[in-house]
């Protein structure tokens, strides 16, 4: 990733990229992450179509993974409804990508639409609720009820039609566009196997670009607020206008994701706000780590292949086995099962410091 | 007369929602007023309430006497995940929160797997309340007395009753209460049972009304969660004065609306009122 030339360039940006608050500040890490990221943009020639077009659905959610991490685990708003900004981004692409299906770059400006839409939605939403200044737990259930709201809704859109789209009540929002990139005489749409690089670029380039975030000044101040919101009000930030922003931007990345996902599947419905649907993100998050990127970003790939490993094996035991995961999870690894793996391999190797959890992430210098 | 009518209809109308949005969250509230933590597997609740409900109805017991056993089972419910699960994380508020959601997905499909799609459902007594023109299901009506008459329960039970008394003590100031002899995670325990007890009768109450599925909670848990957050910490004065103002509000809302109108409605008032008042009618009540 990185061909920026000598190594006073890559000096520079692994100082941007690292910092206490993430994990994975070694030379070692590096070489993994790029091992991986090979193994990724190598993956295409080693299978076949088919599980291309699964990993792609796959990267997408590991991108709502991290959109959930920054908001929830590290500036400590518990966005629970964020599966209702990921859903609203995913019907916003499916709209306004079929009204413009004949126009060249129709899907550019229906991604663009999607991040717009929902990130003025969670604007208001959070105009209310941070500027109303209510305590943690009512932003946890306000989010949840926003996203089932949601749901109750587009259940009922049976015979509605915004544009040309038709959103169709419980059978969802069919014949949405696949992606096409660029416009006019230079438009092309996108294979499988284009796709596939494609999000895989995307996510690639959320991941570094949200460590950079939260490495930085913002990111420091973000942590601040988590930590403790009136010490650093006192400080003179406006954790009011901070949050706002953090909730809106972070609901952004989630409506991008659900465009992708509604371009990956040309197909929409309701399920995405429903209960079920909205506790999956939280579950990744949880078990991977919550203070953590790489963590969400791990415990999202893996659950999501064992659990359509399962629902493929026909059990209908996919979501006991989410909700024991879950369950045993919180109770037993309350920082998550990355954080946990980490610390004890740190305790193992000789030149392991002292790991204290509770606190924030302690970096590897 | 036809004045009377459609004030006639608003208010059995209001009742209704007014029963409906009281019990959905009374449960909730006892336990989120002592305990300070979400129950997030409260709607599973309110299904566990509702299915036992109707297999004692099933096996032949008088309504009554199933939403008891409805209520019962839910609260021996109740006690057995305080006991294996909340009781690890009484000062984790956000893990208790994420760990019932876990709860509520390992229910939801338990019950699918179990009893399948649907369940035995329960006709709807007591027949209709007829005024010239206008007829309501009595039932409807009964459902918003009953409410009436759990809140005044919950409150003999808070000012009549030793764990009351000691409820409320462990409420306002723990570490006080501790010190003064009162086994707070005992506390904990039988509050934990006594919302599932009142979240197991409301399920019990919703039973004849619905069709019993097992997400059937979800159903409920929108209604619970903005009871909640519109009444704040004072379990009865907040959560009634929630039922009661969010019923005012949906009343005339799904007249004009319809019921989907109803309940957007019931969202965009909380989302305005928290505004206003971040702590809810709680913070009206106990302004200090």
């Amino acid at each position: 990733m990185t061909d920026a030339g000598g190594p006073g360039a890559i000096a520079r940006l692994r100082d941007l990229l690292e910092g206490q608050n993430t994990l994975g500040n070694s030379t070692r890490f590096w070489y993994g992450f790029l091992v991986v990221v090979g193994f990724i943009f190598a993956y295409p020639f080693l299978t076949n179509p088919f599980v291309l077009k699964v990993n792609t659905d796959y990267f997408v959610w590991m991108i709502l993974a991290l959109s959930l991490a920054v908001v929830w685990g590290y500036t400590g708003i518990f966005n629970f409804g964020q599966t209702a900004f990921f859903g609203l981004g995913a019907y916003t692409f499916g709209i306004v990508g079929i009204t413009l299906i004949e126009v060249t770059g129709g899907t550019n400006v229906a991604i663009l639409a999607a991040i717009v839409v929902t990130m003025i939605v969670s604007a208001l939403l959070g105009y209310f609720m941070f500027y109303g200044q209510i305590r943690g737990l009512y932003v946890a259930i306000l989010t949840l009820a926003v996203a089932l709201t949601g749901n109750l809704i587009l259940v009922r859109t049976t015979n509605t039609t915004i544009g040309a789209a038709e959103l169709g009540g419980n059978n969802g929002v069919t014949g949405i566009p696949s992606l096409t990139l660029g416009g006019g005489p230079l438009s092309f749409p996108l294979g499988i196997t284009a796709q596939y690089y494609l999000v895989a670029l995307l996510l690639v380039a959320t991941y570094l670009g949200l460590r950079i975030l939260l490495n930085s000044y913002y990111g420091y101040v973000l942590l601040a607020i988590r930590e403790d919101e009136d010490r650093t009000r006192m400080l003179g930030y406006d954790v009011r206008k901070l949050k706002l922003i953090a909730f809106s931007l972070t609901a952004g990345l989630a409506g991008f994701a659900g465009a992708l996902h509604a371009a990956w599947g040309n197909f929409i419905d309701p399920t995405v706000m429903g209960l079920t649907a909205a506790s999956v993100p939280i579950i990744w998050v949880t078990v991977g780590g919550r203070d953590t990127l790489i963590g969400p970003l791990v415990a999202a790939y893996a659950l999501q292949s064992i659990s359509t490993k399962l629902s493929t094996v026909g059990s209908g035991y996919t979501n006991i086995f989410l909700g024991a995961v879950f369950v045993l999870v919180v109770l037993f690894f309350p920082d998550g099962l990355i954080p946990a793996i980490v610390a004890r391999w740190r305790e193992r190797t000789a030149d392991g410091h002292d790991i204290d959890r509770s606190n924030t992430t302690e970096a590897e210098a | 007369m036809a004045v009377v009518e459609s004030i006639l209809r608003f208010l059995v109308l209001l009742l209704s929602f007014f029963g409906t949005l009281a019990l959905a969250g009374l449960g909730l509230a006892v336990i989120f007023g002592i305990m300070g933590i979400i129950n997030f597997a409260h709607g599973e609740f309110i299904m566990i309430g509702a299915y036992s409900t109707s297999i004692a109805y099933g096996a032949g017991l008088p309504l009554v006497g199933a939403i008891v056993v409805g209520g019962l089972t839910t609260g021996a419910f109740g006690l057995v995940v305080e006991r294996l699960l909340i009781r690890h994380m009484y000062d984790r508020l956000i893990d208790t929160l994420v760990a019932t959601w876990g709860l509520s997905l390992i229910l939801t499909q338990a019950v699918q797997i179990q009893f399948g799609g649907t369940f035995g459902s329960i006709p709807v007594p007591f027949g209709t309340f007829q005024y010239a023109g206008f007829s309501a299901s009595m039932y409807k009506i009964v459902l918003g007395l009953t409410a009436l008459g759990l809140f005044a329960g919950t409150y003999a039970v808070f000012t009549q009753t030793t764990y009351g008394l000691q409820a409320r003590a462990a409420m306002q100031n723990k570490e006080m209460a501790r010190s003064l002899g009162v086994d707070t995670g005992r506390i904990y325990m039988l509050t934990f049972a006594f919302g599932s007890v009142l979240s197991g009768i409301a399920g019990g109450l919703f039973a004849p009304l619905t069709v019993l599925t097992p997400t059937m909670g979800s159903e409920y848990i929108v209604e619970a969660f903005v009871t909640v957050i519109v009444g704040g910490t004072n379990v009865l004065i907040g959560t009634f004065g929630a039922a009661l103002s969010l019923g005012l509000i949906q009343t005339p809302a799904s007249q004009l609306f319809g019921t989907l109108g109803g309940r957007v409605a019931l969202l965009v008032t909380t989302i305005l009122i928290i505004r206003v008042l971040p702590e809810g009618i709680s913070g009206v009540v106990t302004s200090d």
